[in-house]
């Protein structure tokens, strides 16, 4: 059991948030409520400036009356999911096959040079992350990063920086 | 599914008849066909993950998983074809990527299954010259070692926790080459069940803690044995090396503990080395304990007793260990006998015997059986902790639908759905008297009882089944209206169509019924110590942790003339009680049976000499008649006693009343109710010494004061506060746990606990006190 003990369900997150995964756990059928585990872990890290802390996840499992473990496990199988703060744009770049064959070395050390970080970390101002990334299936503009919900494709050094003098 | 339809199948060109339906691997098995596999396990679910099981059926195009293909008519398998095997080798090889080749280091080497498959299936020469990953170390508490560098994700240990313990605790964090086998957030894992992940796990990822770097597999002898603890009486395996207990794994049976066995009787072996071993014949010369020899020790112990029963034979009192074997108790019964006294009694954490009968308490049906009931009413047990693998049955059948009712002094934490009915002690009275009532019986209580529709909802529930059944557990037998609850059960019984049945307390509780070890128109244990006796024989107890009121216990004794204390530990509470103090030796070290909850009888040889100077209780036990010039105790063997006791006693046992009291509920108080529960790694002298077991979160937790909030702020007492438990003239001094599974008016103070020695009933009045 996790360390905390969550005993009322609606004591947990916020009315908004609640009525959100209600709305997903409502999708299948009584009693599945598992199902909606991935899309509670989403909800939940938006909520929360793209992150899970492990009291989100705990609170997660509480809510879905499921053991902390199996939302652990959920949540760190896919790579949406954050356990460690984010910057407010997650730049999330591919270096698989195709993206890596059309240069994405080059993108990254790009991003490296200009931002200051590497894959894994945030910027000081908070403002940018970079995250490395297997094929977004966007193999036809390699090489390419996606932020947010939005893919920018056929990068280069000179739209990279018109890209991220856009992000705010 | 026509599954019990019989189809012909065909394997490494051996025709096979079998089920339609059944699993290729089960039926391989079966057959005498070794398939290797690491996921599969026939008591888990299938993950079919591992691929290691892979054969080639004809006319498919790929091999496939045995142990997760269903068997049809007419299939035709090879096992050792060229594409099963290439597909074993190809597996095989990428189970040993990741997984270091350091069997020498390795706990689990020489009983490994990967070991044995890769030299079984696998090739002779890596071609992986990459860098392997490595895991970071986890701790998960005192029993079980962690090397999940080792591990190769077969998920049986996953699927044990989902599955059996009924806590999921670990899991598959992480994905592809970085998933990792563990708690994720790190903790200890906390089931009573958790040691089984030891054997489930093929590789040496889990092992035993207390067992680690001690032996190798093949240096070990394996022996038979019977656990010693809970009265499921598991089969086990005892291993030694050299004449010393190394660690006890599960013998299966699938009657009794089908391939599992409880965290107390694995670890509990390790109180057989305990630094309180008793190895030399103590004797009280003038206050003070010296060493003596058998001859002395004997002949006072023997002429102690004798001269007492010469004077008045009712002045001796035995009190024997339920945990004691059959053969020793019977001799203590003899001996007894031949002193013409009639005061032997076993039931020491029982109060209340107004019943006064000489039936035998037990289950009333098989362990087993268990599992299929439909309903069924627990009364004062805390089935789980007591008695962790009639909970894993319990549970099965609640898995099934059963519905599972509860009536406690305290909320469980249980790993399946049941309905908890929580009161003080004296309500549990009231509220199974309202059962009986609302299942259409009357209840011959002195005072009024009000049904309420909780009460009717667990009436119907036990109404509208087909097999139901209603048991009694640890605490209320101890409970002081026990007679009354169980007369409340029967008439519950004969309302709803249901079977009554008690869970007896410790390995051998039936056995000792069995024999005899129950007054018949002497005192019972409670009555000994409160009429104190002139001399008493004490087999296998510790007079201040394994007796009801320990206060009155001492007292007693400690009055007393001649204390005979036949033990296995030199613990402060004899050396305060006993008179003489004889050797015994302890579980492994001697031969002996014991009768389980079902009325099984197990014999057992011993696997070890016995420590130091001490001899097998029944060997003590002879001589001492002997001695004391009792007839017939002329044994060579234990087995002897046995045949004897068999003659006399190995009948099928009946079901019969317990005889049940009406009348006045002795368990109300007008302050507060102590709920005197025996801790799961308290219950007797061996588990209280194991090492291991005693550093659990479990049994750390135990020795404590547990209130609710609102009893806590009442008496302004706050978490984590000492504060001094006061039951009539005892007190004991603990850390108060604010707990809101206690009802209201109550406070859990275990017994056999330090502290606990000198504190009175296990359920009785006390009062609480800041310090
Ligand atoms: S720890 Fe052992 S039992 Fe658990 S998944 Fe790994 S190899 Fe399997
Ligand atoms: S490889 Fe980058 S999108 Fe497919
Ligand atoms: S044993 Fe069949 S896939 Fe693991």
């Amino acid at each position: 059991m996790s360390a905390l003990e969550i005993k009322n369900r609606n004591e947990l997150f916020t009315p908004e948030i609640r009525a959100e995964i209600d709305h997903e756990i409502a999708k299948y059928p009584e009693g599945e409520s598992q199902s909606a585990a991935m899309a509670a872990l989403r909800i939940v890290q938006d909520a929360n400036g793209g992150w899970l802390t492990q009291e989100s996840m705990d609170e997660v499992a509480a809510y879905l009356d499921l053991p902390p473990i199996a939302i652990y496990e959920v949540a760190t199988f896919y790579s949406m999911y954050e356990h460690k703060p984010v910057g407010r744009n997650k730049l999330c770049v591919c270096t698989n096959i195709s993206c890596m064959i059309n240069n994405s070395d080059q993108i990254v050390e790009h991003l490296n040079n200009r931002l200051g970080i590497k894959f894994g970390e945030v910027t000081e101002d908070g403002r940018y992350s970079l995250k490395e990334v297997e094929c977004l299936g966007a193999c036809g503009g390699a090489p390419m990063m996606q932020v947010g919900r939005k893919y920018y494709e056929n990068l280069t050094p000179e739209r990279l920086d018109s890209i991220l003098d856009e992000l705010e | 599914m026509s599954e019990e339809k019989t189809i012909t199948i065909e394997v490494d060109g051996q025709p096979l008849e079998t089920k339609a339906g059944a699993l290729l691997i089960d039926v391989t098995d079966a057959a005498g066909i070794n398939i290797p596999r690491f996921c599969y396990h026939d008591k888990l679910s299938i993950a079919a993950s591992c691929r290691m099981c892979l054969v080639e059926v004809a006319k498919v195009p790929k091999p496939i998983p045995a142990c997760a293909t269903q068997v049809m008519d007419g299939m035709v398998v090879q096992t050792r074809s060229p594409m099963a095997l290439a597909a074993q080798k190809a597996t095989m090889e990428f189970l040993l990527i990741n997984h270091p080749l350091d069997c020498p280091v390795c706990d689990q080497g020489g009983e490994c299954e990967l070991q044995d498959v890769a030299m079984g299936y696998g090739s002779d020469v890596t071609r992986f010259v990459e860098g392997k990953r490595v895991i970071p170390e986890n701790n998960i508490g005192p029993l079980i070692a962690t090397d999940m560098t080792r591990c190769i994700h077969c998920t049986r240990c996953v699927r044990f926790g989902d599955e059996v313990a009924g806590m999921r605790e670990m899991g598959a964090t992480g994905r592809g080459e970085h998933m990792t086998i563990g708690t994720f957030v790190a903790h200890n894992i906390n089931s009573e069940l958790s040691g089984n992940v030891i054997d489930l796990c093929p590789v040496g990822a889990l092992t035993s803690k207390p067992f680690q770097y001690r032996a190798r597999a093949w240096e070990l002898t394996r022996h038979t044995g019977v656990a010693p603890h809970d009265s499921v009486g598991s089969n086990i395996q005892i291993h030694t090396r050299r004449g010393e207990v190394m660690r006890v794994h599960p013998h299966s049976n699938d009657a009794i503990n089908e391939v599992w066995l409880s965290d107390r009787d694995r670890f509990s072996y390790e109180g057989i080395k305990s630094e309180e071993r008793l190895t030399q014949p103590l004797i009280k010369k003038d206050g003070e304990w010296v060493e003596t020899s058998w001859e002395e020790a004997l002949e006072t112990a023997a002429s102690g007793l004798r001269e007492i029963a010469s004077a008045d034979a009712d002045q001796i009192g035995t009190l024997v260990s339920p945990t004691a074997t059959l053969e020793e108790i019977a001799l203590a019964q003899k001996i007894t006998e031949g002193l013409g006294s009639p005061n032997i009694d076993y039931r020491l954490r029982q109060e209340d015997f107004r019943g006064n009968s000489r039936a035998v308490p037990w289950l009333g049906q098989s362990i087993a059986s268990l599992e299929d009931v439909d309903s069924a009413l627990l009364i004062g047990s805390n089935i789980r902790k007591d008695q962790p693998l009639l909970a894993h049955r319990v549970r099965k059948a609640a898995l099934k639908g059963a519905k599972i009712q509860l009536v406690n002094p305290l909320q469980l934490d249980l790993h399946f759905d049941a309905a908890q009915m929580v009161s003080d002690p004296a309500g549990m009275v009231r509220n199974l008297a309202a059962i009986a009532e609302a299942a259409g019986g009357s209840h011959h209580l002195t005072e009024q009882i009000e049904v309420t529709d909780e009460h009717k909802a667990v009436a119907e529930g036990l109404k509208c089944s087909k097999s139901t059944v209603i048991l009694l557990g640890n605490i209320a037998q101890s409970h002081p209206d026990f007679t009354i609850l169980y007369g409340l059960a029967s008439v519950i019984a004969k309302a709803a169509d249901a079977f009554v049945g008690v869970i007896p307390m410790a390995a051998n509780s039936v056995g000792a019924a069995v024999v005899g070890a129950i007054p018949n128109k002497g005192l019972n244990a409670h009555a000994m110590l409160e009429n104190p006796r002139k001399g008493y024989l004490l087999l296998g107890i510790e007079p201040g942790l394994d007796i009801n009121n320990p206060a009155l216990a001492r007292a007693a004794m400690s009055g007393a003339e001649t204390v005979v204390a036949i033990t296995a530990y030199r613990s402060p509470c004899l050396e305060e009680t006993a008179s003489v103090m004889l050797p015994m030796a302890a579980f492994g070290e001697t031969s002996g049976s014991f009768v389980n909850a079902e009325g099984r009888w197990q014999s057992f040889s011993g696997t070890t000499g016995p420590a130091g100077e001490s001899r097998p209780g029944w060997k003590i036990l002879r001589v001492l008649g002997n001695l004391m010039d009792i007839s017939g105790f002329d044994y060579s063997s234990s087995e002897e006693i046995l045949d004897e006791l068999r003659g006399a006693h190995g009948g099928e046992l009946q079901v019969a009343s317990l005889g049940a009291a009406k009348g006045k509920i002795r368990s109300a108080v007008t302050g507060l109710a102590r709920i005197g529960e025996t801790p799961i790694y308290a219950a007797d002298a061996l588990v209280r010494r194991a090492a291991s077991l005693q550093e659990t979160e479990e049994a750390r937790d135990a020795a404590v004061a547990r209130v609710n909030p609102s009893v806590a702020a009442d008496a302004g007492l706050l978490d984590g506060e000492k504060v001094a438990v006061v039951q009539g003239e005892g007190r004991a001094e603990m850390v108060l746990k604010v707990d809101a599974n206690i009802p209201d008016g109550c406070v859990w103070v275990p017994a056999a606990v330090p502290g606990s020695e000198s504190l009175g009933d296990q359920f009785g009045e006390l009062s609480l006190e800041k310090v």
